[in-house]
């Protein structure tokens, strides 16, 4: 089941890669190489958790439900859960 | 405890001792209250008072002392594991992987983010919302705003015996580098131990410079060579010229020899255009100008001497303080000298008396800078005593604009590389003065207190946005202009041309009249025949001293002849002889006053 979804991710047009990682950065599962993989995972997992401390600082009742970094080359989408984030980088062919 | 002051008396001045004794109180006056005086008095009811209900509070400034920050890249490593997996073992972190991808609150997870994610990424396919639409559509035009300059950054002088910056040279490819010479200008001031060093600073960084430069002697300019950014031409206060290579380091990497360098600071130095890329030359106030080529430094190729009469004696050389040279007229360049004379001279000249083309006067002072117009060459800047004037070199006799008499003395002069008609000046009393005369010809279009001590040097990135200008101290500033000030304004050329046609044009009317009076003023004095003979200015003395003696006598021998025929004839024989030695020395006396009356004005 896992697999069919993240499969069915990974077919769309202009998806790079995808990583699911743990709260304590650990990459649980990618598509991507082993190097690359530490690094986005490193790098992400400090960026997300600031995110969601800074919605929920602003209203206690709020929560982080996606984020969205798009930069020149690429885009990293995460959407963030209790225990996993999954993080997709994508190419926005035009 | 020392002794402030000492007060001495004699004992028997002293007098009578004091004794000092008690006594009951006395009662001298009592005044009872008068009720009568209450009547007076009306009582006020009710009373307006202020009262003020706050927190007493007060204010307290506090300035933490500088940070000093480095910059540093970190280094991500794999972390995170649970204490029991070791990353390296790939066995391991496969084992923990796949733990996890049992658990059932995973599969839950990546079901549910998976859904929204695929969400997105299909939003993001099917519409860029980054995407320009009005691209097509020309940029509106900018609005007219007051001209403004902003301080971006300040470099101040590492050292802390404080050397003024005398020069600055912008690193030649994208400009984020600034080389700045530091020394004492003032003659034999220099305090002992004050450090030699130049440097080159990054513009990101103004805490520290990024290399140092060691000369033997302090720099006074210092340049970029246009063609090789790593190399730089440095002319030192005892009159050596130095090179460095950054790629080597700080030291030296070449040094013209003592005995055929100038022998008085080098005040100007400009690399040249050539194949080679290695030539350079000087100008120092011993009046000499010399060619140098970087590869054989030892000695100049070649050297001028600033002497206007043409003869080459070093003893009438005018002091060279500024020097100019445009790459589009390789065979011209100009100095400024302290005399306040600009001298125009041809380096192909065949002899060197040809090589002093035209000399033009007009400043009261040393001068300062010397620049073309670099969208006119014909056309250029001189920045000296308390005014900075434009002259055409059509134009010999006078500038042909120039800018009021400030009340502080200027220091240099650049023209922006963007703007036709913008020049910016630096004022002993620390100002910044931008002028843009096709706004406003009278006054600065903006003038900024950059700083409290003078400012000595000022150079233009190419860019015309950044401006750095070093200070007395060696504080070197940074400013950026508004865009109003660096961007080229629509007909700006055609109009700033025509301005100096018209004002070439008008100076060349005023001096062809000069010219008409003058001569009108010499042909009266002279006599009308002598109106041929108006060029000749160089009158020989002496020949006409001689001249008018012998004038002079032959005429009184003439009238001494014409008087004694005329006596003989008249009067009898005694009376003659006594009447003519009278009339004789009478009318001679008279005579000889006459002819002198006549001689004079000549």
């Amino acid at each position: 089941m896992v697999e069919e979804t993240l499969q069915r991710l990974q077919s769309q047009k202009g998806v790079q890669g995808i990583i699911v990682v743990n709260t304590e950065g650990i990459p649980i599962k990618s598509t991507m190489e082993n190097s690359t993989t530490t690094q986005y995972a490193n790098l992400m997992h400090n960026f997300i958790l600031k995110a969601r401390s800074t919605v929920r600082e602003i209203d206690p009742q709020n929560d982080l439900t996606f984020l969205q970094i798009h930069s020149k080359k690429d885009e990293f989408m995460v959407a963030p859960d209790k225990v996993y984030f999954l993080i997709v980088i994508q190419n926005p062919t035009e | 405890m020392e002794i402030v002051y000492v007060y001495v008396k004699k004992r028997s001045e002293f007098g009578k001792q004091c004794n000092f004794s008690d006594r009951q109180a006395e009662l001298n006056i009592d005044i009872s209250p008068n009720p009568e005086l209450a009547l007076q008095f009306v009582e006020r009811n009710p009373v307006d008072t202020g009262i003020q209900c706050s927190a007493s509070m007060s204010e307290h400034e506090a300035n933490t002392e500088r940070f000093e920050m480095e910059t540093r890249g970190v280094n991500h490593v794999e972390g995170g594991w649970p204490k029991d997996v070791n990353p390296l073992e790939l066995e391991q972190t496969i084992r923990f992987r796949k733990k996890v991808e049992k658990d059932e609150n995973y599969i839950n997870a990546i079901m549910q983010l998976g859904s929204i994610m695929e969400h997105c990424i299909k939003q993001n396919n099917a519409i860029d919302i980054y995407q320009e639409y009005f691209d097509d559509e020309e940029e509106v035009e900018v609005t007219e705003e007051a001209p403004s300059a902003k301080t971006i950054n300040v470099f101040r002088d590492p050292q802390d015996i404080k050397r003024t910056a005398t020069h600055v040279s912008w690193h030649p490819d994208g400009n984020r580098k600034l080389a700045v010479a530091y020394s004492c200008l003032n003659f034999q001031r220099a305090p002992a131990g004050m450090s030699h060093e130049s440097y080159i600073w990054d513009l990101e960084n103004p805490n520290r410079p990024e290399i140092a430069l060691k000369p033997p002697s302090p720099l006074v300019t210092l340049e970029y060579n246009p063609k090789d950014s790593h190399v730089l031409l440095g002319g030192c206060y005892n009159g050596q010229i130095a090179c460095w290579d950054t790629r080597k380091g700080s030291l030296v990497a070449e040094l013209s020899t003592i005995e055929f360098s100038h022998r008085d600071p080098v005040y100007g130095s400009i690399w040249l255009q050539s194949k080679t890329g290695t030539e350079c030359f000087s100008a120092s106030t011993d009046g000499q100008v010399m060619w140098w080529d970087i590869r054989k430094i030892s000695e100049p190729t070649e050297v001028v001497v600033m002497d206007i009469s043409r003869k080459e004696l070093l003893e009438n050389a005018l002091g060279a303080i500024s020097l100019e040279f445009e790459s589009t007229l390789p065979t011209k360049f100009m100095v400024g000298t302290e005399q306040g004379i600009v001298i125009s001279c041809n380096r192909k000249a065949k002899t060197p008396a040809e090589k002093i083309v035209c000399t033009f006067s007009g400043h009261h002072g040393p001068i300062y800078a010397l620049q073309r117009n670099p969208f006119y060459p014909k056309n250029f800047l001189t920045v000296g005593d308390w005014t900075a004037r434009i002259w055409s070199e059509d134009s010999r006799e006078s500038s042909i604009m120039w800018t009021k008499y400030h009340m502080a003395y200027l220091t240099d002069g650049a023209w922006s590389p963007i703007r036709p008609a913008v020049f910016f000046t630096t004022k002993m009393d620390g100002t910044l003065d931008i002028w843009d005369f096709v706004f406003k010809q009278c006054d600065p279009a903006l003038s900024l207190k950059v700083c409290d001590e003078a400012l000595c040097c000022l150079r233009v990135q190419d860019t015309g946005c950044l401006i750095a200008c070093g200070s007395q101290l060696g504080t070197t500033t940074l400013l950026e202009v508004s865009s109003g000030l660096s961007t080229l304004q629509r007909n700006e050329r055609n109009i700033a041309s025509s301005i100096f046609e018209r004002e070439t044009r008008r100076e060349k009317i005023l001096e062809a009249r000069h010219r008409e009076m003058r001569l009108k003023e010499k042909g009266r004095a002279e006599g009308k025949d002598e109106d041929q003979r108006e060029d000749e200015l160089v009158v020989d003395l002496d020949g006409l001293v001689a001249k008018a003696e012998e004038e002079f006598f032959s005429v009184i021998f003439q009238e001494l002849k014409k008087k004694e025929a005329e006596a003989m004839e008249k009067k009898p024989k005694q009376q003659r002889k006594s009447s003519d030695m009278d009339d004789v020395e009478e009318r001679e006396g008279g005579s000889e006053e006459e002819v002198e009356g006549e001689e004079v004005p000549t």
